[in-house]
């Protein structure tokens, strides 16, 4: 099966062309080698030591129809991991058909939707259940199983989703590093809903823009893709359990000269008491900095949540401040550098975050990623992953 | 930020740089104040309106200043606006580099406020509402500016009338354009348009402290439609690095049939 995943791009990079022409199937894909660095030692029993390297493949099938109307998309994904059987790992992230008109379009198929406009946390997006054992910063998603009607007037777009098919989070293993003090057991998830996996959730969305302001909101019933991390009876293991919540979540951007004003917010009901939950701040970019062709980016959010972490799943970002830039070099090979550090201004608990990237030659791109936390607090969620400190190098070849 | 149509707009811009030059009585360049210069501006702008939408792809071939080259391949749509209070619509999607095959801007040009930007990042399927107001700023690491393609209304500048100037046998009107708009790059540029056919030719760009900083070559015009012209290369060239960018457009299809469903946020995502 790898070596068949390895040939077909292979075959099919003679007959990729620039840009997706009507009428035609068209090949794309990347192949990603990570090597992922812990230089401290395992804070639990069985985690591995050192280096974590892993392998990803991911490839697109895109074709649409001469009059654009109808398209099909396939996008699968696949990981093999040398350290954790849990993060080799494979995914349909998007298989779907489309089929649009002027003022509408309905999807069907397995897809990926992002909500939201923060930076430092995705509270509002709500459609993808997370791929956790990708990477810790929740921007891996899963394909969900959706059929997505939408309609574009001249007040704004509805997008009307339902999702049959729940997906369950993915967790690194009791081998791997980045997880929960106690190894998830996947065998012994447990639902609120009496169906299950087969149960149905249910969003509406609008979304428009009024002058310098973008507004969405939605309005989500069905299983929460967070699930409750409940120890079993021998304390040995966390069961996940997924409870059904009705979820109202509203994004906003303010955009004036170069500051862009952000929030974000949600109230959640069905994880206990009812409760809020938001992320506020801004990114203000100052161009050509020093007389360069780079731009930096400055960032503040706050985040706060209200939830009881004795009846909803836990969040470290209940009462905490996000700082960041991001520096962007605008040369040929697309440079860039993120910076953040988010502190629980509570407990002092910090994570830092520094991701680079830059192109190489016209087809590969090379990334740095490294975090680390500082100062954690033993009652902070964080704590787990106080000696999971890391440096991430990805090389990408994209075809 | 976008690649918004530059013929069109030079059109656009001809037209008012010789009616201000025209409505001046007491002006001293004589040679605009006979009428001709409005005269061949109206036709001008006239050649271009209707022609309602445009899809184009082009290349985009960055050289650095030991001309090591890197291109970039990407498609651009246009929709007119007939509204000239309001600029017109525009998408330009990347094909390559690979990396970022699918980022999309969508841009909806102003005259005097900010244009509304957004830019779609295919890696998190996320549409982002982003800052107007980098006007100086190299547009994906080439030698066009933000402004070169988003600041081209009309009443964004202030215009003088050069004179006439012979190049290559073909007679060209010289006007100087002063941008009036914040945060710009220039402080003036030249532009050289045919009194053929009333297209530019030719801009020199000149820095904050008023030296010569890019020149423009547009070549390759090409009729569409009556009497819509556009040109297929267009040659920017740093005088002060020795770095250039040129464009290399395929051939234009014009009225598809796109209207405004086709310039909105949501539209992003179905992009490939």
């Amino acid at each position: 099966m790898k070596k068949a995943i390895v040939l077909i791009p292979l075959v099919l990079v003679a007959a990729s062309g620039a840009g997706a022409s009507a009428g035609e199937l068209e090949f794309t894909g990347e192949v990603s080698g990570q090597l992922r660095f812990f230089p401290e030692s395992a804070q639990f029993p069985g985690q591995f030591e050192t280096v974590q390297p892993s392998l990803a493949l991911e490839a697109e099938a895109y074709w649409e129809s001469d009059d654009r109307a109808h398209s099909l998309v396939f996008v699968p994904f696949v990981r093999f991991d040398g350290q954790d059987s849990n993060r080799t790992h494979g995914d349909i992230r998007e298989a779907y058909w489309r089929y649009g008109e002027d003022d509408w379009e309905i999807l069907v198929g397995l897809n990926r939707v992002f909500f939201g406009v923060a930076e430092s946390r995705h509270l509002v997006n709500v459609v993808n259940q997370i791929d956790q054992v990708e990477d810790v910063d929740e921007e891996d998603f899963l394909g969900e199983p959706m059929v997505m009607f939408a309609t574009q007037q001249d007040f704004g777009q509805f997008s009307f989703f339902a999702l049959p098919g729940f997906r369950e989070r993915t967790f690194p293993g009791s081998v791997g590093r980045l997880r929960a003090p106690l190894p998830i057991d996947e065998d012994a998830t447990g639902y609120e809903s009496p169906l299950g996996q087969a149960s149905v959730d249910a969003l509406l969305r609008y979304s428009h823009f009024f002058g310098d302001w973008d507004v969405g909101a939605y309005y989500f019933y069905g299983t929460s893709r967070e699930p409750r991390l409940i120890p079993n009876g021998g304390g040995t293991a966390l069961n996940p359990f997924y409870d059904q919540i009705h979820q109202v979540g509203v994004d906003v951007q303010l955009t004036t000269d170069a500051w862009l004003w952000k929030f974000e917010g949600i109230v959640r009901a069905g994880h206990g008491d009812v409760f809020g939950a938001w992320v506020g701040g801004f990114e203000y970019t100052i161009f050509q900095i020093a007389e360069s062709d780079a731009d930096l980016g400055l960032l503040a959010e706050f985040l706060y949540d209200g939830r009881d972490p004795a009846s909803a799943p836990v969040t470290p970002f209940d009462n905490d401040l996000f700082v960041g830039a991001r520096l962007a070099l605008n040369d040929v090979q697309d440079t860039s550098v993120l910076a953040g550090a988010v502190m629980d201004v509570l407990d002092g608990t910090t994570s830092m975050r520094i991701e680079a990237e830059r192109r190489l030659g016209d087809s590969f791109k090379i990334e740095a990623e490294a975090q680390f936390i500082v100062n954690a607090a033993g009652s902070n969620p964080l704590a787990a992953l106080e000696q999971d400190d890391f440096l991430s190098l990805n090389l990408t070849w994209f075809y | 930020m976008l690649l918004r149509n530059l013929p069109r707009r030079a059109s656009r811009i001809l037209a008012l740089a010789l009616a201000a030059v025209t409505l001046s009585a007491v002006s001293s360049l004589t040679v605009a104040d006979d009428g001709r210069g409005f005269e061949v501006a109206a036709r001008s702008d006239r050649s271009d309106r209707g022609f309602q939408d445009s899809e184009v792809e082009l290349q985009m071939i960055l050289r650095n200043a030991a001309g090591q080259e890197t291109t970039r391949t990407l498609r651009i749509s246009t929709l007119e606006v007939p509204d000239e209070s309001v600029g017109d619509k525009s998408l330009v999607v990347f094909d390559s580099p690979r990396d970022i095959d699918g980022t999309a801007l969508l841009s909806h040009a102003k005259i005097l406020d900010p244009d509304d930007q957004w830019l779609y990042l295919p890696a998190l399927k996320r549409v982002k509402r982003i800052s107007s107001a980098n006007k100086s700023g190299p547009f994906v690491g080439s030698e066009f500016a933000f402004e070169d393609f988003t600041s081209l209304e009309l009443n964004k500048y202030e215009y003088k009338y050069i004179g006439e100037e012979v190049v290559d046998g073909v007679t060209m009107d010289v006007v100087e354009r002063t941008p009036l708009y914040e945060n710009s790059g220039y402080t003036r540029q030249v532009s050289w348009i045919d009194q053929d056919i009333f297209q530019i030719r030719k801009v020199e760009f000149y820095d904050r402290k008023g030296d010569l900083l890019k020149v423009l070559h547009l070549e390759d015009y090409r009729e569409y439609l009556d009497g819509v012209w556009r040109t297929h290369t267009m040659k920017m060239v740093n005088a002060q690095t020795g770095k250039s960018t040129d464009l290399i457009y395929g051939e234009y299809k014009f009225q598809q049939g796109l209207d405004d469903n086709d310039f909105v946020k949501g539209v992003l995502k179905n992009l490939r």
